[in-house]
């Protein structure tokens, strides 16, 4: 193993309105890196694989074990989690010192680098009043009581990290059209099942049939794949689809 | 009169129940983050939160919740504000399920709870294995309700340098950077609530995210804040290796029966069980932790002669493990490749949590007027160990206290910030620009990421599990040789926009302040007490150092000054766990 280096091709830019451009770097390999821990041992040492003085690479991470959902970027064009991407698995399928590309994700906005702006998705947050309404944070007692069965699969939904891969995995999620996108849909799903969140589920709905939403899913079932949470989104769109065609039905009658 | 305004710097678990509380007063926060908040660090805390709900038929009692956390901590944590905490648990916890936290349920339906280190009844809420991500994300929840009603504004990628003090020495708000720009800008506020997390990264190698350097308290500490029992940190038994970080391995797989062995002659020895018959692998961290260390280091039985152990789920179904311990089988199988249902986990341990911290008064408010502390950077909550699962639940209360504390201490002051000549904003505005400035020119020959390594290699070494005076003089020196070192750093990226490394090297030098203030308080204590173990002083010693160590910072290194426990509520005993703990029967 001695003298193996790995070998990586960064998509680089130096600020939001600056054009990009490739650096390639050459590591030297240890067993169990990933991407993460190669990136910071280019800082130590910034010099690409020409041997010439470089900035270090930018990028966001924080965790590094999968939680945090920072360190969102493309990783041979899939959409990942850089700390969870292991060199001996990715080697494992494109044979040794292949070279790795990197790129920032490219829904959204570049910062510099690696770093992208996704505060779009935590706005779409809000647009669908994605928190259980309360009288307050003081204790008043007991909470609802809530099956196991419920609480198994809301779960699921609650690990969502907006890391942002099934926004980017998705083709309604593109510059001409405001899709909320998947992730934003099926924390409906989560508030809606609570049973104090689902004494406003109409509100979370009205959001959903509003301009940008759930319309705009166009079913290519990407998002799933891609979710590092293993969240099964697409049931979940399914699911609020029936539920928005039932209350739109009640509502028309009620109105 | 002008609007009053608090700032509070972190979107962990204990800033943002601080500021749930102050925005339902009506009151504006500016809440300043280093990442967008639901990234912060408590999404990592994993195995539950303690509340003596007594729903599992044990007779459990806030009282034995309170005796438990006491005893735990080797009887160093002021026992009044534990007393509180304890008894506002199971409140916090029905707060949080109202709020739309997804804990694990019993068949009827209610919270369900696990055993955890150190306490004999079933009294851990928990949400699968991602408990700390569950309470996290709906925190984040409820202040978002409250930014999209513009009580509250998120300054997100924004970094504390350094508070604002006026002449009268009261806190007046902080200066912050935008770690994407690069700008300095001052934030006026009438209270700074500084819930900015533990320091791990001051080790390199810990179970912490890479944002937990420590740094906002090691910058309030050099300007004239007490850091108290830093020589606590806690060693967590069980982390997996690696090079990047040490991933944590919940203590509740122990507690839903996971066992720690290695072989010995030959065959498997569950040496915790054998070492503590009454708790067996459910000891607290500071004693399995030291028993791990013992077995590998000192007897040399590490699993294939590296310093390891197993810890062993294999005994237990597969569907109970999926449902109860999901969170981190995965991060297990993803980080090392073995499936921890049919293989056992190797593991270490590995540092994990700082039980000493920034120096409060029971409001969480610091000697700077105007300034508060809580979460895991102040002190409070925990003595010289910390029983796990108590951290959610000191993270969430203590900003149950730190926010209404700080609506207090405005409504006590005779002019608020905006009503202020500008003066002390400018000074301190143009200090930090100043220093910014030095630091973009910093043209050595140190790369700060190196430098930062060795620093966590010095202190994993010597300021560790076991510990001893020889050492800690020996780390004494080497931290003020790194002082002198940082000074040559070279600023390897000359970019003025998104420069990380300007902001890591200004975090580097806090945590080398704060390295030394935990060297200097180990080195002190001569005594052995909680997770802090000298091998030249293994007994605990009452007489000298029943006390809380207190730091002051000074040019040439931190002095200490000692300060009383209170102890007002149960008396001082000998902590064992080779036998079943009797509740101390004063009080109530």
């Amino acid at each position: 193993m001695e003298n193996r280096h790995i070998k990586l091709k960064i998509k680089r830019q130096d600020s939001p309105d600056s054009l990009p451009w490739w650096e390639e770097f050459c590591i030297p390999y240890k067993p169990n890196m990933n991407i993460v821990s190669v990136l910071m041992e280019i800082r130590k040492n910034p010099v690409n694989s020409k041997g010439e003085k470089t900035n270090p690479v930018v990028w966001e991470c924080n965790c590094l074990e999968e939680v945090c959902g920072a360190c969102s970027m493309l990783i041979n064009g899939i959409p990942k989690q850089a700390c969870a991407s292991l060199i001996d698995k990715i080697y494992e399928k494109t044979g040794f010192e292949k070279k790795i590309v990197l790129e920032p994700l490219k829904k959204f906005p570049v910062i510099r680098d690696l770093t992208i702006d996704r505060h779009s998705m935590f706005d779409n947050l809000k647009r669908i009043k994605a928190w259980v309404s309360v009288d307050g944070s003081f204790a008043i007692g007991r909470g609802p009581r809530f099956a196991e069965r419920e609480q198994k699969w809301a779960y699921v939904i609650s690990r969502c990290m907006t890391c942002g891969c099934c926004q980017e995995a998705c083709p309604n999620v593109n510059p001409k059209s405001n899709f909320i996108g998947p992730s934003a849909i099926a924390q409906v799903r989560l508030f809606n099942t609570h049973p104090i969140g689902a004494m406003h589920k109409e509100i979370r709905l009205n959001a959903l049939m509003s301009n940008g939403g759930i319309q705009e899913c166009g079913n290519a079932q990407n998002c799933r794949k891609v979710c590092p949470k293993e969240i099964p989104l697409t049931t979940h769109i399914a699911a609020l689809n029936r539920d928005t065609v039932k209350y739109s039905i009640w509502r028309w009658f009620s109105e | 009169m002008s609007k009053a305004k608090i700032i509070v710097v972190g979107g962990g678990l204990s800033g943002l129940m601080a500021t749930m509380q102050i925005a339902e007063k009506g009151i504006n926060v500016d809440l300043l983050s280093l990442v967008p908040v639901k990234r912060s660090h408590s999404v990592c805390a994993q195995g539950g939160i303690n509340a003596a709900l007594d729903t599992k038929g044990e007779g459990d009692s806030t009282w034995e919740h309170f005796d438990d956390t006491i005893y735990g901590g080797d009887f160093l944590a002021n026992q009044s504000s534990v007393k509180k905490m304890c008894e506002a648990a199971p409140g916090l916890i029905y707060t949080m399920d109202r709020m739309g936290v997804m804990f694990s349920r019993t068949v009827e339906g209610l919270i369900d709870l696990r055993n955890f280190g150190g306490q004999k009844n079933k009294r851990t809420a928990f949400a699968g294995a991602t408990t700390g991500a569950q309470l996290e994300y709906c925190c984040d929840e409820q202040v978002r309700k409250h930014e999209a009603s513009g009580l509250v504004k998120k300054f997100e990628g924004w970094e504390f340098l350094s508070a604002i003090i006026d002449e009268q020495g009261i806190c007046r708000g902080c200066i912050a950077q935008n770690l994407v720009t690069m700008e300095i800008h001052p934030f006026k506020g009438d209270a700074v609530i500084l819930a900015t997390g533990g320091g791990g990264m001051i080790y390199a190698k810990s179970t912490t995210s890479t944002i937990c350097t420590g740094s906002a308290a090691g910058a309030i500490f050099q300007q004239g804040a007490y850091l108290a029992n830093m020589e606590f940190v806690q060693i967590h038994p069980t982390a997996m290796l690696g090079d990047d970080k040490t991933r944590l391995m919940s203590e509740s797989a122990r507690g839903d029966g996971g066992r720690i062995w290695t072989y010995k002659d030959g065959k498997p020895w569950y040496f915790l069980e054998e070492m503590y018959p009454a708790y067996g692998n459910l000891v607290p961290r500071d004693i399995a932790s030291r028993a791990i260390y013992n077995v590998c280091v000192e007897m040399g039985l590490g699993i294939d002669g590296e310093n390891q152990v197993y810890l062993d789920l294999t005994h237990l179904p597969t569907e109970f493990l999926d449902r109860r311990l999901g969170g981190i089988i995965e991060i297990y199988e993803k980080f090392n490749g073995d499936d921890p249902r049919k293989v056992p986990m190797k593991i270490f341990p590995g540092i994990h949590y700082f039980m000493g911290g920034i120096h409060v008064n029971e409001n969480h408010m610091t000697c700077i007027p105007g300034l508060f502390a809580s979460g895991e950077c102040d002190y409070m909550y925990h003595g010289a160990n910390r029983l796990g699962a108590n951290s959610l639940l000191s993270a969430l209360y203590s900003g149950t206290i730190s926010g209404p504390a700080a609506i207090k201490h405005i409504n006590g002051l005779n002019k608020l910030s905006n009503e202020l000549e500008n003066k002390c904003f400018d000074q301190e505005l143009h200090r930090q620009i100043e220093y910014n400035e030095k630091i973009v020119r910093m043209n050595g020959k140190e790369n700060p990421y190196n430098l930062h390594e060795e620093l966590g290699e010095k202190m994993r070494a010597n300021v560790g599990v076991v510990r001893n005076n020889k050492d800690l003089q020996a780390n004494e020196c080497f931290i003020r040789e790194i002082k002198e070192r940082w000074n040559n750093i070279n600023m390897v990226d000359c970019l003025g926009y998104s420069n990380q490394v300007i902001s890591f090297t200004k975090e580097l030098k806090n945590m080398i302040e704060m390295a030394h203030a935990i060297t200097i308080g180990a080195l002190i204590r001569n005594e052995s007490r909680g997770s802090h173990y000298k091998t030249d002083f293994p007994e605990r010693n009452d007489d000298e150092f029943l006390r809380t160590s207190k730091s002051r910072y000074t040019q040439n290194g931190p002095m200490i000054e000692w300060e009383e426990v209170d102890i007002s509520i149960i008396n001082p005993r000998k902590r064992s766990y080779g036998e079943d703990k009797e509740a101390a029967q004063n009080g109530e």
